[in-house]
């Protein structure tokens, strides 16, 4: 199908009409079939060296005379002089829109040198670049932002170079937050992948863990007057365990909900110092009680902090619009299944353990006091970051 | 932001294998550092060119002033121009990224329409249509948005609504185009010698019309009189189109289809020598190489460079391309159960003859008679009057008879 013009007037119209025809500039209609170039493309290989990460980084001359005038001279051509002159300009152009690792401590990048390559549709300037990147980690967290905001339909194309072969990711205006595992299988899209991701948060969310685990461990045994004491009935046991699992599951999957949602935006600092005050109150109780009885209400009141927190992973993964419902609800049951894991790890040896002494005198304080430090350690740290 | 409408994985594992080659292009030639300062690396447009002047301006006015949607609409506008004049989908970014405040909102009519036609070159056809209806229940007299809509609805097969829009267009446009836009309809849906006619007697009338409108009559003409076999008349009409001397990108495709439905490859070859930048042309390139014996050497090179672009587009999740990866994987690759798949995607998003034709011949080479059974009957409710296509259908039903 072809275009259709329209011409500015037209003697036997209406004024009216004939005035907002001249008045709008004239529109050709796209033919559908779009016959086209290739679109704005940029390329970025991320290889790993030792502790390092480093990079090399294709940007189309195209793109990047687009928002910043690499023709010094106006002379209609941009020679490897100027291009070199630019070399900060473009560095710092790049840079700021490409972030390697999790926030609040993004890897730190650092420009190696400029190079140019020509591919099929043209030259491209080439930045290799390094970044400190911590290599025990499994998981890389990429936020990808180049010539978004000049061109919607710009794709940046990232190949990840590892022993066990090449992954690669597409990042686009909406698809701009990705992370990708430098082994073993790729974090995909299904719900099984955020089943997956809500198992693996709560299984390395060890602020989460040890707050439950500060609530459990006094679980099997009842306070009376100043000293703990061993319940007789499993079911009992069982019991207080389900109420405050139960009630750390329900407070963090609403929080959760709320703020991938979008209806609730807690700043993360906040969240995060407060899960780790969290977590020394719940095993400082354990030494010195500072609630009684209802540990189900604490894991209610503090799991409402704990979801925020959770959310933080979920919204890192940069799902679409219409992924999110289904997202949140395996990653929900990702997490109580994880969480159900420890439990159920735990429980058996709680219940056996209930009368013996070195459990009440020596595990209990010990463990709780050990887990407070740890955690205020963690708050120390998220304080003063 | 598009609808995504891919064929199954399956069916591109072929190509998949070929992934490295979308990196190869960057890696395997190394990168270096040039020898000489004064060495050129690229072309751009010069500083002081008055397009490149007036964009800059706009955009220095429009980040004073980010609210302001008639500036917006205005440098969206010259991007949409631009794209028209160069198939270039960089600018359909920008003007997409210069109307990003007002993406996803109700916004002014101008902007609406132009969303539809950023929506439309991207196939996203229910988005754009759904803006224009917004925009035309506001501006129920707009034009050019009656236009659109026509142009889109003629290209989904939905005639009835098409004729309607072509109506409503009656008193709101030049002569040519709305007897073009109603010839577009009429041509498909049994009344093809008519609008032939019709069409004639338009330009005949109109020798004064623009440039632009008259390439379009002569286009939609030269189409109509090959669909029916009279392909002198359509040589003569393709030939007046070209002389008028717009650079039309749709015009030099139709041009070529035609001379390969004609068997005259080479002369194909020579109208799209150097438009190996456009991929579109470039298909129809290979095409001719590929039936030139001995086929030239170059035809190598553009069959991998279609294979990286089609692999790239489908991994940018564009689904804009069905129809040229389907002529692509059927008449070059060979692979008839992939075209079929890819022209089966096509054929849910649009409907034009070309369309309709690929399901065919892919149907049909992959011997799988039913699943172009859609198509078939889209033809006979239609009276869609095509040579090749009454060949495709009456070979099909022959096919079925089996």
């Amino acid at each position: 199908m072809n275009p259709g013009k329209l011409p500015s007037t037209k003697s036997g119209l209406n004024l009216r009409v004939a005035a907002s025809l001249a008045a709008s500039i004239l529109l050709w209609v796209c033919p559908p079939v779009t016959v086209a170039h290739q679109a704005g493309n940029s390329y970025l290989t991320l290889t790993r060296a030792g502790a390092q990460l480093r990079g090399e980084w294709h940007l189309a001359l195209r793109d990047l005379h687009d928002v910043l005038d690499l023709d010094a001279d106006g002379s209609g051509d941009i020679t490897w002089g100027e291009l070199r002159s630019q070399q900060a300009a473009i560095s710092n152009y790049a840079l700021a829109r490409l972030q390697l690792g999790e926030a609040p401590r993004p890897a730190s990048l650092h420009l190696a040198e400029l190079l140019v390559d020509i591919h099929s549709d043209g030259a491209y300037a080439v930045l290799r670049f390094t970044a400190d990147h911590s290599a025990a980690e499994d998981l890389l967290h990429v936020e990808y932002s180049a010539f978004f905001e000049v061109d919607r339909l710009h794709r940046g194309w990232l190949r990840l170079e590892t022993p066990e072969g090449v992954r690669t990711a597409v990042f686009g205006p909406d698809a701009a937050v990705q992370r990708l595992a430098w082994s073993g299988k790729q974090p995909g899209h299904g719900p099984a992948a955020f089943i997956r991701e809500g198992v693996w948060h709560i299984w390395t969310g060890y602020d989460h863990i040890l707050f439950l685990l500060a609530l459990l461990l006094p679980g099997s045994l009842r306070l009376s007057a100043r000293e703990w004491e061993p319940v007789v009935s499993f079911r009992v046991v069982l019991g207080e365990v389900v109420r405050i699992v139960t009630a750390f599951t329900v407070a963090h999957s609403l929080t959760l909900s709320l703020a991938v949602l979008g209806r609730v935006h807690p700043a993360a600092r906040l969240v995060e110092c407060t899960i780790a005050a969290s977590v020394i109150l719940a095993a400082a109780n354990n030494i010195r009680p500072i609630f009684r009885g209802r540990a189900w209400l604490v894991a209610f009141v503090f799991g409402l902090v704990h979801g925020f927190g959770f959310a933080n992973a979920l919204a890192d993964l940069g799902l679409r619009p219409g992924q999110v419902a289904g997202a949140l609800l395996a990653f929900n049951l990702g997490v109580e299944a994880g969480q159900l894991a420890i439990v159920l790890a735990l429980l058996p040896a709680l219940f056996v353990w209930r009368d013996r002494a070195f459990y009440r005198n020596l595990l209990l304080p010990v463990g709780s006091c050990a887990i407070a430090l740890v955690a205020s350690f963690w708050l120390a740290e998220r304080l003063f970051d | 932001m598009n609808p995504s409408l891919f064929p199954s994985s399956a069916a591109w594992s072929c190509l998949l294998l070929d992934c490295a080659l979308l990196f190869n292009a960057p890696a395997a030639a190394a990168p270096f550092v040039p020898r000489d300062d004064s060495e050129i690396l690229a072309r751009v447009p010069d500083r002081r060119d008055p397009l490149a002047v007036g964009l800059r301006e706009r955009h220095v006015a429009l980040s004073a002033n980010p609210g302001n949607w008639t500036l917006a609409s205005d440098l969206a506008q010259r991007y949409l121009q631009l794209h028209r004049a160069s198939g270039d989908p960089r600018h359909l970014g920008r003007a997409q990224s210069v109307l990003a405040p007002w993406w996803e909102a109700s916004a002014p009519v101008p902007i609406l329409v132009q969303r539809a036609t950023l929506k439309q070159s991207l196939h996203d056809f229910p988005g754009a249509l759904r803006d224009l209806h917004a925009a035309l229940q506001q501006a129920p007299d707009d034009g050019q948005a009656w236009l659109t809509k026509a142009t889109i609805l003629t290209v989904c097969g939905d005639y009835e609504q098409a004729r309607r829009c072509c109506l409503a267009l009656a008193r709101l446009a030049s002569d040519v185009v709305v007897v073009t836009a109603s010839a577009s309809v009429a041509a498909l849906t049994g009344q093809a010698e008519r609008s032939c006619e019709v069409l004639r007697q338009a330009l005949a009338r109109n020798g004064s019309a623009p440039a632009g409108e008259k390439v379009w009559a002569q286009t939609v003409l030269a189409e109509a009189c090959a669909r029916l076999g009279q392909t002198e008349e359509a040589e003569r009409h393709f030939r007046e189109a070209l002389a008028l001397g717009e650079r039309d990108l749709y015009l030099l495709g139709a041009f070529a289809d035609f001379l390969l439905d004609a068997g005259r490859p080479r002369e194909a070859a020579q109208w799209l020598r150097s438009e190996t930048g456009v991929e579109g042309l470039l298909l129809r390139l290979a095409l001719a190489e590929s039936r030139q014996t001995p086929p030239p050497e170059t035809l190598a090179r553009n069959v991998r460079r279609l294979q990286e672009w089609f692999l790239q587009a489908q991994r940018r999740g564009d689904s804009i391309h069905h129809r040229e990866q389907a002529r692509f994987a059927l008449h070059l690759l060979r692979q008839p159960g992939e075209a079929l798949q890819l022209a089966a995607a096509n054929w849910k998003v649009q409907r034009e003859p070309a369309d309709v034709r690929i399901l065919l011949e892919a149907a049909l080479a992959a011997g799988q008679p039913k699943a172009a059974a859609d198509a078939v009957h889209f033809v006979r409710t239609n009276q869609l009057q095509d040579r090749c296509i009454e060949r495709l259908v009456a070979a099909l039903t022959a096919e079925e008879a089996q």
